[in-house]
């Protein structure tokens, strides 16, 4: 087989490896909308706000601490620890479960009953706030987060493919981050599916996804269903944000792969937790090959994002629902 | 109810007065928040602080007080204009856009208004050629000034035989990331290298598609024309394929501690191209100190002080205060206008005995505006990132660029865009 044939399954496999954090983001909007109804547009602000916590903790970061040097004339900056990161997760994961119960508190609550709109309008507002919010919490440069998950290409997988393609081929490129983000992707899907099919809680959430009335009337409480999704997609968040912080470090744009995750929901559909990660794996794969057979030799390179969009979009003509989402049927 | 209209009366004359006519005016189009914060926050603190600096310790500029007037456009083109259009009736003496979209949109508004645009180190390259552009002014350096500086730099590199060779671009998908383009290709023609281009889509997140390219190709060397966190993942993707840092050479807006530090001390050895020298060894920063950091009166969190951004939002408020000196001079007039404050910059002068009255030696390269020529003399030098002291630090002179081919280019571009627009080049 010629070297090109070989480059064609690396773009392939990384492909795969990229759709998978993808689908860490288009997790989160799906556990989302699927309890509750709503799409979250906060989703991506909400990887933002928990990496950032995360590497505040681990660097010892005094929250609002430039808020308090401009009030109080101090000059503060630093607790003066590291911590490590397991603990640092730990203690970002319960902040994400605060704001769990501080959405629900301050702004679920007030709007039961309101149309879809109005709660994806309250979401809009919530990511504002948790923009400026995060800035003032922990300021807005660029924060290195190194939780040891190691980078960079396999070595090992580099030096054992190395002999296939001759030698204009040099081994198969597969990032250990995205081999790391790939296993705790498949451990993360795993255990939601687990804990939604067989757990008392799970069983309530989906009764909840499925009609709210009815579970209510079954003496399931909506408000508390509503706190353990925020918090679950605050988990999702956390290790989303872990993941793609690592590669760009912890900073605004973060928020923004928030827009990769909208073509992998419109693929997948908006429901459906395996149809987040298949929505994302066709997306990855998708993008980065038409990138490599057709974008990039004949159309000038930058394919991927119009063309992730343009898949969706077709889906969308022949199956709204998505691939696995649920098919709504209203009659009059 | 005379108490009432006393009440409105001092209200609407504290608008109206508001700023004082006599304060020199510079608006300032910052972008604190949204995605290219990080990059704009230091910038805008640096142009800020120095203004403050001198309205404290000199009250102001020739005794006139300085006024800067921030407005947040989030790097978004449409805010940018708003922003004109909300400042630009405030005495207004200059604009420094801060992206080159905002600029190529301010161009004939502010041309129309008669109001100056410095837009340094970005914007339209063609803008140098004042006979066309009288209004708008982009030295000390531009894109395609920056473009004949990576190939001078490689060429030295290899003893002036790139023959052969294969630079890759990697740009923002954008017009700013276009610029050089054209003037790499010329250069590629002239020294005989092969070019490949790699576009990145905003914001740049994602990049493994390109990456993966120069993994295959195999490039000599790569540039990159970046902004934002688009700069941040290259340099990490560069260092994910182990491609080598003392190859990889950005612009100057891909040369801040922000792209490398995320990488860690995979960034050692990045390259950069410079238009002021790094750091805080200057006596400038002591006075700075005095006047502004010790008197709790720096823009911001004050967290920025020293770092490449903050020198350059420092380096812009300086040519501009240097501009207002000679155009008080020149018009005898302590309190100028737009039109004299155009005059200012295009009879700009700078050398290094007025860079180390000024509190910075060797800082930059001496500086020269004319009618004819509006970007200045196009030197450039190279900085080169150490990750262990996380410092930048100047690995060349500020060197000249390829005269031939770049004024060339300036002149095709900026007669096609007198034509389209019926100006006939002239000097004001």
């Amino acid at each position: 087989m010629s070297a090109e044939f070989y480059f064609g399954i690396e773009v392939f496999l990384n492909g795969l490896m990229a759709g998978v954090m993808y689908s860490l983001v288009a997790l989160g909007f799906v556990l989302i909308f699927k309890a509750s109804g709503i799409f979250n547009y906060a989703q991506g602000i909400m990887a933002l706000f928990a990496a950032m916590t995360l590497v505040g903790f681990q660097e010892g970061q005094i929250p609002f601490a430039h808020l308090f040097n401009a009030m109080f004339g101090t000059e503060m900056h630093h607790f003066g620890w590291h911590m490590n990161a397991f603990f640092a997760i730990i203690l970002a994961l319960g902040v994400m479960v605060l704001f769990a119960i501080l959405v629900e508190k301050l702004i679920l609550k007030h709007l039961v009953n309101q149309e879809p709109i109005i709660l994806f309008m309250a979401t809009i507002g919530l990511a504002y706030f948790m923009e400026g919010f995060g800035d003032l919490m922990w300021g807005s440069n660029v924060k290195k987060l190194d939780v040891g998950i190691p980078q960079g290409g396999n070595f090992w997988i580099e030096e054992n493919t190395a002999f296939l393609g001759g030698e204009n081929f040099y081994g198969f490129y597969l990032d250990t981050l995205d081999i790391y983000a790939t296993v705790i992707a498949t451990i993360l899907v795993v255990s939601l599916v687990l804990f939604s099919q067989y757990t008392k809680t799970g069983r309530a959430l989906r009764a909840v996804a499925d009609d709210h009335q009815a579970a209510l009337s079954v003496g399931i409480s909506l408000r508390t269903i509503w706190v353990i999704v925020w918090a679950i997609a605050g988990f999702v968040a956390l290790v989303a944000g872990i993941m793609w912080g690592a590669k760009s470090g912890v900073q605004f744009s973060l928020s923004l792969i928030a827009l990769k995750a909208l073509p992998v929901l419109m693929l997948g559909g908006f429901t459906s937790i395996p149809g987040a990660i298949i929505g994302g794996l066709i997306i990855g794969v998708g993008e980065k090959m038409f990138e490599f057979l057709i974008g990039a030799p004949l159309l000038g390179g930058a394919t991927e994002n119009w063309f992730a969009y343009m898949v969706a979009l077709v889906f969308l003509v022949f199956r709204p629902q998505g691939l696995f989402g649920e098919k709504i049927i209203e009659r009059v | 109810m005379k108490l009432k209209h006393a009440l409105i009366a001092a209200f609407t004359g504290v608008c109206v007065a508001t700023p004082v006519l006599a304060d020199l005016v510079f608006p300032a189009l910052t972008y604190r928040t949204g995605a290219y914060a990080v990059s704009g926050i230091p910038q805008a603190d640096g142009y800020s602080d120095y203004f403050t600096m001198l309205n404290e310790r000199d009250g102001g500029i020739g005794g006139v007080p300085i006024k800067v007037v921030e407005c947040e456009t989030q790097y978004n083109t449409e805010k940018g204009v708003e922003c004109y259009e909300k400042t630009k009736g405030l005495g207004a003496l200059v604009y420094q856009p801060m992206s080159t979209g905002i600029t190529y949109q301010l161009i004939p508004k502010a041309s129309a208004d008669g109001i100056p645009i410095h837009s340094m180190g970005y914007g339209r390259t063609s803008a140098a050629n004042g006979k066309v552009f009288p209004y708008v002014f982009n030295y000390p350096a531009n894109y395609w000034n920056g473009a004949s500086a990576v190939v001078n730099h490689i060429l030295e590199l290899n003893n002036g035989n790139i023959k052969g060779k294969k630079i890759a671009l990697v740009y923002h998908n954008s017009g700013y990331g276009k610029e050089p383009i054209r003037t790499l290709e010329e250069l590629a023609k002239k020294h005989g290298f092969e070019l490949s281009l790699l576009p990145v889509d905003h914001p740049g997140q994602e990049q493994k598609s390109q990456w993966l390219q120069i993994r295959r190709e195999r490039p000599d060397y790569v540039t990159m024309w970046g902004w934002g966190v688009m700069n941040q993942v290259a340099i990490q993707e560069a260092a994910n394929i182990r491609f080598p840092m003392e190859k990889f050479i950005g612009i100057w807006w891909s040369g801040s501690e922000n792209d490398v530090i995320p990488a860690g001390d995979a960034a050692d050895g990045y390259k950069a191209l410079a238009l002021h020298a790094p750091g805080m060894d200057f006596p400038l920063f002591d006075d700075m100190k005095k006047h502004v950091y010790d008197k709790g009166k720096a823009a911001g969190a004050g967290d920025q002080i020293g770092t490449i951004l903050y020198n350059r939002g420092m380096f812009q408020a300086i040519l501009a205060a240097e501009a207002v000196k000679v155009a008080q001079k020149m018009s005898g007039k302590k309190d100028i206008g737009p039109a004299e404050m155009r005059v200012g910059m295009e009879n700009l002068k700078v050398d290094q005995a007025m860079f180390s009255s000024l509190g910075l030696p060797n800082f930059a390269p001496n500086l020269e505006v004319s009618c004819e020529n509006h970007g200045g003399a196009g030197l450039v030098a190279v900085q080169q990132w150490n990750a262990s002291a996380k410092t930048w630090s100047l690995v060349s002179d500020f060197k000249p660029t390829d005269k031939d081919v770049i004024n060339q280019l300036i002149a095709e571009d900026s007669s096609a865009y007198a034509k389209e627009n019926n100006i006939t080049p002239k000097c004001m």
